[in-house]
């Protein structure tokens, strides 16, 4: 065998497949959102738009995601850079704080369920300090913001950590002798965190915000255990349309929405973000 | 602030003491926000039915475990933890036979079109995955996949694929590539080389891409819940009953979810970091 062919061959299963069950199963979405019977048609984005529902469904997904996002990338530095400054214990501290990374959405949205539920712990505990008589039912439809604030809570507490693993990996890149050079021109801690860590941060910050970004949009099993239908996402009306409305047509509609801020938020950050040639490290 | 008013030299230790208390506070805190909830679920789990639907809640377990039994007992509940089982196992062979080579040739070899594959398998980051599944149903209708294990595992692979090749990528560049070439100078094929000498040092970090992988599987929600109807894996299963089930099946069924992701995360807890560094580039 040439040496020359080699890698092909090796690379030919990833890209066979990746063709075959990727790109090609993506082109199938678009051909499906556009045709009708009579060929191409706008009809299933007309139809998608016009439901009632889909104005909600796509303010709370951006909502959502608007709430969630910045919240999880503080709260991912902050870790960071607590941890970054352990001495002892920091092994253990790492990794239960990277615990909820192996955690399904559905299983993060099933445990603030045991919080928020009627007979959960939080009505337990407000009952404890006598706050209530009776459990309050939280996760009701006349409680939408409650609903809301269930779901952004338990999105931050489940997928903080993929930011954090990227950030921590990404600090450690960091060269030593910028932070000692900083520290001997007088930077206090907070001036060494603005002007040395955040901005040599910046690749794994941009890896961390898409990565969470499109994900957020994403957002699905954990609405569906803690809302149900009272808080319709994007991804819960495809899975919607496709099954109980039986229109496979509009669920391609709606992936190709999904798809596009995808794309956007994508190319925004690597915009935003970006880290000229000579400036990496 | 009183500082002005104390001698310098006795503020301080106790302003160092108080910033040490802070730091630790800190830190027991961001673990307390993680472990809590997680907690809160095995009190659910392992306390009776009638206690999980009680009010007000206890906070400590009963250790009772008639909700578990409840559970396993529960009709389908063992068929899909089988299923559950099979296509993350599936999906975890796939993604490492598929990826390690192609992970390997990236490594280790310059040619054109290198790039080209990098971006196809950086593309997958910017898509929303789950969604592969619309266009998929109706591509396993027509080859007989539909409802099969197999089927989901092939698009869980597609979710997987990427990081295994990222990960082997990184794996296979920490081997030098003078120990292979003293291999081959010494008469082993470059098969040969591969099987004796890469492979023993590259065993580990491989295993923890396929943990990786198989909680990748374990955890979809999505695509498990469009493209398995008879055979529903546990995710699925669970999603497509969460409006039916009681509280007790939900809390027993998160924490079958959530156990094998501690063992796994705690398992490959030193890949992690690695893997998201390299994985940044």
């Amino acid at each position: 065998m040439s040496q020359k062919a080699l890698p092909y061959l090796l690379l030919l299963p990833a890209t066979a497949f990746l063709c075959v069950f990727f790109l090609y199963p993506f082109a199938l979405v678009a051909v499906e959102a556009f045709t009708g019977p009579n060929g191409p048609t706008l009809d299933h984005f007309q139809n998608m738009i016009g439901y009632w529902k889909f104005p909600t469904t796509f303010w709370n997904t951006v909502l959502l995601a608007a709430a969630v996002v910045p919240v999880q990338t503080v709260m991912a530095l902050g870790m960071a850079s607590v941890v970054a400054k352990m001495e002892k214990g920091r092994s253990a501290v790492l990794y239960i704080l990277t615990i909820p990374l192996g955690i399904s959405d559905l299983a993060a949205g099933i445990i603030w369920l045991a919080i928020f539920d009627q007979s959960g712990f939080l009505n337990s505990i407000l009952h404890s300090f006598g706050l209530v008589s009776q459990p309050v039912m939280f996760l009701g439809y006349q409680n939408k913001a409650v609903i809301f604030l269930a779901v952004a809570l338990a999105e931050i507490w489940r997928a903080t950590a993929i930011m954090l693993v990227i950030i921590v990996a990404g600090m450690g890149l960091i060269p030593k002798e910028y932070y000692e050079a900083a520290e001997v021109f007088g930077a206090s801690p907070w001036q060494r965190f603005i002007k040395v860590t955040l901005p040599l941060l910046r690749p794994s910050l941009q890896t961390a915000l898409i990565l969470r970004t499109i994900l957020a949009f994403e957002v699905f099993a954990v609405v569906a255990a803690l809302g149900g239908t009272n808080l319709p996402v994007l991804m819960g009306e495809t899975y919607n349309w496709q099954f109980n409305l039986q229109d496979h047509n509009v669920a391609a509609a709606y992936a190709l929405v999904i798809l596009a801020i995808s794309i956007g938020f994508t190319l925004f950050f690597l915009r935003t973000l970006r880290v000229p040639r000579e400036a990496q490290i | 602030m009183t500082d002005a008013t104390q001698p310098i030299a006795a503020a301080r230790p106790d302003r160092r003491r108080a910033a040490k208390l802070l730091f630790g506070a800190t830190i027991v805190l961001f673990c307390a926000w993680v472990l809590v909830p997680i907690y809160l679920l095995a009190v659910n789990t392992l306390s009776s039915p009638e206690e999980v639907t009680g009010f007000p809640k206890r906070f400590f377990p009963s250790f009772d475990l008639a909700s578990m039994r409840f559970f396993i007992e529960f009709a389908g509940v063992g068929r899909a933890l089988w299923n559950s089982i099979m296509t993350a196992s599936i999906t975890m062979v796939l993604a490492v036979l598929i990826g390690a080579p192609a992970g390997y040739a990236l490594s280790r070899f310059d040619f054109p079109g290198k790039n080209l594959f990098r971006v196809l398998v950086l593309m997958t980051r910017a898509f929303p995955l789950p969604l592969l599944a619309l266009p998929l149903a109706v591509m396993f209708i027509r080859v007989g996949l539909d409802d099969t294990v197999f089927g989901l595992a092939l698009v869980h692979t597609t979710l997987a694929l990427p990081f295994a090749v990222l990960i082997t990528f990184s794996l296979f560049s920490g081997v030098p590539i003078e120990l292979e070439e003293a291999a081959w100078t010494l008469g082993c094929t470059r098969l040969g080389a591969f099987r004796k000498v890469v492979m023993p040092l590259v065993m580990p970090g491989l295993a923890a891409s396929a943990v990786f992988a198989f909680v990748i599987s374990w955890n979809e929600v999505f695509a498990a819940a469009v493209l398995t109807i008879k055979n529903r894996t546990l995710t699925a299963f669970l999603l497509q009953s969460l409006d039916v089930s009681p509280l007790p099946l939900k809390f027993a069924g998160g924490a079958v979810l959530v156990i094998p992701a501690l063992i796994f995360i705690f398992a490959v807890r030193k890949y992690l970091f690695a893997m998201w560094g390299i994985a940044n580039r």
